[in-house]
């Protein structure tokens, strides 16, 4: 096994929309939110106005604890920008969150693995990412 | 209201080629088109339905002007990627058996080895997804990864899937890749996006193929030997809203038992099954989710040639299908129709065909295995 390590890249900034703006502008304060329907009580990502499940529109912001774990991941060789672990974190409060593991060896990873957000620069709002824990 | 039994296949096209840098994409349509057309016995004036997804350039109402399909009283575009064909199928039979057309015509074709590949639709997923480079090959990596933590799958057991399709392309004089490999060579292949193997990939083609549907009048009173539409279903999955994430199945849970309750079968009764194998890990996980083995059973199922015509119990995909053969603009389920029906012609190679095949199933994803995507199945029987 080849030891991948995290190329610092240039990520594309996110464009935004009114539906998801507070996101983004709370990533700029280094929170990371998900959204939770105050109806049927259950936590969605990515976040949507109306609740994915029970479809009321009564869904507010919370801060995540940014903590979870390694659901899955790929390892993508074949790349031109690089290697790169494409993957998804199972939040404490729920959610599964598509991702990329970052600072960290690549070829470690591990299914299962404990992992936290870490926000990393583009020329617009950050943009989340994990990195394994301890 | 049922499709079972009202809607018919009269004609099947596959492109030979598998490098066009000589045709256009629209040509390529109007080749397969007619292709199908002369297969069945029909003309171009006879089309009154048409069915085409995102591989039409311009879309539906270019390429029928194109086409020059001026009777047109249906048209579908629906869009589900790779198994926008076997929905295309289902909704052909549901226009004929509601009487909204008679002839309807399913075209696909592309050149992705001789032309830029369309840059891959985002929705409102952009902000939330694009950055972190989801392609086909890590999307089915990360299914494949979870599939074997979660039931012990081994990459030798996705080898024999590839292996499965060497034997049958070895017969096949378009197949793009003739040679038989073995379990050694795939696990040996290099690494693309763990824990896929180079070997464990489809092929990339140009080329296309079309399917002609009609009504059992017309196809009746046609020359070709009698191939109907008895069971449909599609369904779609995505991570929905990060909720209980599970990418050890597929819509296909879904779209599998809707075709099988419609033909009125299980899958114990099917000869031959056309399942799209976009990479191995796809049809061992298609295996489990239509009932051919028990989830998580599916590597097993798939080892010792289980796949291999005239070896295992379930012959398929003996075209060679995607990952040897033909996987025209990246899209492989209008292959897997067009074997099936070979299939029951008793029309594939002598040392693939699968004796008196009167029962065939077709499937496929289309999109992301491990993000979003689409399933559908068909059930096939000769008369």
């Amino acid at each position: 096994m080849t030891e991948a390590k995290t190329q610092e890249k240039k990520y594309p900034a996110p464009q935004g929309n009114p539906e998801t703006q507070a996101f983004w502008d709370a990533a700029k304060q280094g929170k990371f939110l998900i959204k939770r329907c105050t109806a049927c009580g259950e936590a969605h990502y990515f976040p949507r106005s109306i609740c994915p499940f029970c479809f009321s529109d009564k869904t507010v912001w919370e801060e995540s604890a940014g903590e979870g774990e390694i659901y899955t991941f790929s390892l993508m060789r074949k790349s031109a920008t690089g290697p790169y672990a494409i993957g998804y974190v199972k939040l404490k409060e729920g959610p599964a969150v598509q991702t990329n593991f970052v600072d960290c060896d690549l070829s470690a990873l591990k299914i299962g693995q404990k992992v936290r957000v870490v926000f990393k620069p583009t020329d617009g709002a950050p943009l989340p990412f994990f990195t394994p824990v301890g | 209201m049922t499709i079972k039994n009202k809607a018919y296949i009269a004609g099947i096209y596959e492109h030979p080629t598998r490098h066009a840098p000589d045709k256009s994409t629209a040509q390529l349509h109007a080749e397969v088109a007619k292709g199908a057309l002369e297969d069945a016995g029909l003309t171009h004036a006879d089309v009154d339905g048409y069915f085409c997804a995102g591989d039409a350039p311009g879309g539906i109402w270019q390429m029928s002007d194109y086409l020059g399909l001026n009777k047109l009283r249906h048209l579908d575009s629906t869009e589900t990627g790779g198994c926008s064909y076997i929905i295309a199928l289902g909704h052909a039979a549901e226009a004929i058996a509601a009487g909204k057309c008679s002839v309807a015509l399913i075209t696909l074709a592309g050149k992705p080895r001789t032309g830029p590949m369309p840059p891959r639709a985002y929705g409102p997923e952009i902000d939330f997804e694009m950055a972190y480079g989801p392609t086909t090959h890590n999307a089915y990596g990360m299914c494949a990864m979870r599939h074997m933590h979660d039931f012990g799958t081994t990459s030798e057991q996705l080898a024999w899937v590839k292996v499965a399709a060497s034997h049958h392309a070895q017969y096949n004089p378009h197949a793009m890749l003739r040679d038989v490999v073995t379990v050694e060579d795939v696990v040996n292949s290099p690494i693309i996006s763990d824990p896929l193997h180079r070997l464990d990939c489809c092929v990339v083609s140009d080329g296309g193929g079309a399917v002609i549907v009609t009504t059992p009048e017309i196809a009746k009173s046609l020359k070709r030997p009698l191939v109907r539409l008895t069971g449909h279903g599609e369904a779609q999955k995505g991570p929905n809203g990060g909720r209980k994430l599970d990418l050890t199945y597929s819509a296909g849970v879904w779209s599998g038992p809707a075709a099988f309750a419609e033909a009125g079968i299980t899958p114990k009764d099917i000869k031959y099954a056309s399942i799209y194998d976009s990479f191995t890990i796809t049809v061992v996980i298609q295996l489990e989710d239509l009932g051919f083995c028990k989830k998580g059973e599916g590597g097993k199922f798939v080892s010792d040639g289980n796949l291999i015509s005239g070896v295992g119990k379930l012959p398929w995909n003996t075209d060679g299908g995607g990952l040897c053969n033909n996987h025209p603009i990246n899209r492989g389920g209008m292959t897997k129709i067009i074997e099936a029906v070979r299939q029951l012609r008793g029309e594939a190679h002598p040392k693939v065909q699968v004796p008196n095949c009167d029962l065939a199933l077709v499937h496929g994803t289309g999109g992301l295995l491990g993000v979003r995507h689409a399933a559908s199945t068909a059930v096939l029987e000769r008369v």
